[in-house]
């Protein structure tokens, strides 16, 4: 596993306390798991996303990642409707682990509020919280 | 040769059977019919199925081999933590294949069925002395289906006093099928962390302990393989407030005749026959999951339950406040007869000696091996103790690495990854039925590995080397899983 300071943790995404990232683009907003999610999760065999047009509270339980070593819930960052999944990953789980920011996205949000995103951590906030 | 036991030796190839089946070979010779032949008609008439055409001793050799690259009690030591894999007595076998059992009906009727009923009642009454309880259900499937019998009670107890409740509290210290058999009954799980000593602490209780909370699951001795002595006092914070305590009783070998939990404030506990009262489990055999109550909640019991009148015994059905039934007809019967041969067989002072020997092993386990291995709970154990993957880190070795390693020393890997409570779980159950010589043999197993894992760390990553199937690729078989064959 990496050490924390070798974590890939950009800084145009929000960051949750539970390891997911969001990013605002046109009013869209995608979400994912961080490098520190998947490198901890290790290697990722199956991802249950929700449907298209599926609503969320901010913190709802919206799916779940599993891989060799486990089953973790993945909750929602902001409310709002499902507008897209990630359709690749149906067959190809490991694009969470080789692309987590890129290509192993999750699901696109139409969110309800966009200044809940305002709530979420930057880069060095959530880094703190990995220190403890 | 290798001095280790079950550690070298021939392993068999062996194929399919269809690939062993050959045209006209067959294991029987049917009589010749009796009556006159008759001809199905056309539209009944399908292609055959693809059996395989095998002599007796192919289909003998065939499970033989199979069986043996297997890994049972039978064949060594099996330390797999949270599943008292404990020696099954071969007596506890014979009285299941007694005839008067093997032949039982269910709907031979009572009056038929005397014997079996009377077992059943005894070893309800046996059941329910060695707990502290005043009765006992032998319905349940196993363990998790106990739990759930346990909590529909709880559940109805609620619905009784005329307001359903809406939580329950569980540790994390508690068995992982808690919350689901909780999440069943309509409760959602509050999770409550235990304190740094690894036990649970009341004032964590008191905290989220209120008037909507149905009441407390705890796993006693609980996960980590310490007993929870505050568990009167919770009993007492929670009872306060007319919550219920369960009693996860999954870990009772460590404690029979020495703690009676339904004198310490539980309220309904279940406890597995597999385990504790030495009948097969895992891959051997079906469970039962008894489940004990006190005078709260016995008019909640599952129904039928066996009452005795003068010297017979009968199944009724009819009171008023029954969750109802759980199982057709009245639970695993075959499993019950074992753990009465067993009771029997041991006495009440053989069951305690048991416990204190299992409690003796787990403690004498955990001392050998604390400076090889990581404890993060230095305290007394119970009946298991766990360790992690601490101190090999640094050689990039993992739990997982050191329990597939000790396979190729004879022995079955110990439970992995469980409690979550401790990263990287390494946890030892040697239960009682394991002699000295074979312990010795497993501690200095444990450590021969720790060594390897500084020195020759390749060789752990590949583990197991001796057995027939090597390390499976387990990333491949749950992303690509090939699911015929």
């Amino acid at each position: 596993m990496k050490e924390i300071s070798d974590l890939n943790l950009p800084d145009d995404v929000k960051y949750t306390e539970s390891h997911e990232w969001a990013k605002i683009f046109d009013g869209i907003v995608t979400i994912g798991l961080n490098d520190y999610a998947q490198d901890q999760l290790g290697e990722i065999v199956f991802v249950e996303l929700p449907e298209k047009g599926d609503t969320f509270s901010k913190g709802d339980e919206f799916g779940s990642v599993e891989s060799v070593k486990a089953v973790s819930e993945i909750y929602i960052p902001i409310s709002g409707e499902i507008v897209e999944i990630n359709e690749d990953l149906e067959d190809a789980p490991e694009l969470v682990n080789e692309s987590c920011y890129e290509n192993g996205w999750l699901v696109k949000i139409q969110p309800d509020d966009v200044s809940q995103l305002d709530d979420l951590f930057d880069k060095t906030a959530y880094f703190d919280t990995l220190k403890g | 040769m290798n001095k280790q036991p079950g550690t070298s030796g021939l392993i068999f190839n062996e194929p399919l059977l269809w690939d062993k089946s050959r045209e006209g070979r067959c294991a029987v010779s049917l009589p010749k019919p009796d009556v006159e032949r008759a001809d199905l008609e056309k539209d009944l008439i399908g292609d055959a199925p693809e059996l395989p055409q095998l002599s007796e001793l192919d289909v003998v050799r065939h499970y033989t081999r199979l069986s043996q690259w297997n890994f049972g009690v039978d064949s060594g030591m099996y330390p797999l933590g949270s599943c008292t894999m404990k020696y099954n007595p071969k007596t506890n076998e014979v009285q299941a294949a007694r005839q008067g059992f093997a032949g039982a009906h269910p709907f031979a009727g009572e009056e038929f069925s005397q014997g079996a009923l009377k077992l059943m009642y005894n070893l309800e009454q046996y059941l329910a002395k060695l707990t502290g309880f005043d009765a006992v259900t032998l319905q349940p499937a196993a363990g998790a289906h106990g739990e759930l019998a346990g909590m529909l009670m709880i559940h109805a107890y609620h619905a009784k006093m005329g307001k359903q409740r809406s939580k329950i509290i569980i540790p994390d210290t508690a068995h992982g099928t808690n919350p689901a058999s909780a999440s069943l009954c309509g409760y959602d799980s509050i999770n409550i962390k235990s304190g740094d000593n690894g036990i649970l602490e009341p004032l964590a209780v008191a905290a989220v302990m209120d008037e909507e909370t149905a009441g407390i699951m705890v796993t006693n001795p609980n996960t980590l393989g310490l007993f929870e002595s505050n568990i009167k006092e919770i009993a007492d914070i929670v009872h306060s407030k007319g919550g219920l305590v369960y009693g996860d009783g999954a870990n009772m070998n460590a404690i029979m005749g020495i703690v009676k939990p339904g004198e310490i404030g539980v309220d309904v506990l279940h406890f597995n026959l597999h385990k504790t009262f030495s009948t097969p489990h895992g891959g051997g055999g079906p469970g039962s999951g008894p489940v004990a109550v006190g005078k709260t909640l016995e008019p909640f019991l599952p129904v039928p339950r066996i009452v005795k009148e003068l010297d017979s015994y009968k199944l009724v059905t009819d009171f008023s406040d029954t969750m109802g039934r759980l199982h057709t007809f009245y639970g695993h019967f075959g499993v019950m007869i074992r753990a009465y041969a067993y009771i029997l067989s041991m006495g009440g002072k053989g069951l305690t000696d048991a416990s204190k020997l299992a409690v003796l092993n787990a403690n004498y386990v955990k001392e050998s091996l604390k400076g090889t291995l990581n404890l993060p709970y230095d305290y007394p154990c119970m009946h298991e103790c766990v360790f992690n993957d601490e101190f090999q880190k640094e050689y990039h070795i993992t739990t997982m690495d050191m329990a597939k390693r000790l396979l190729d020393y004879g022995f079955h890997p110990p439970t992995v990854y469980f409690p979550l409570v401790v990263d990287s779980a390494f946890m030892v159950e040697p239960t009682e039925t394991e002699s000295k010589e074979d312990i010795d043999q497993f501690i200095s197993a444990v450590k021969a590995i720790a060594k390897e894992a500084q020195e020759n760390p390749e060789k752990l990553k590949k583990a197991p080397h001796k057995t027939k199937v090597t390390r499976l690729d387990e990333v491949a078989a749950a992303r690509k899983p090939c699911l015929r064959g």
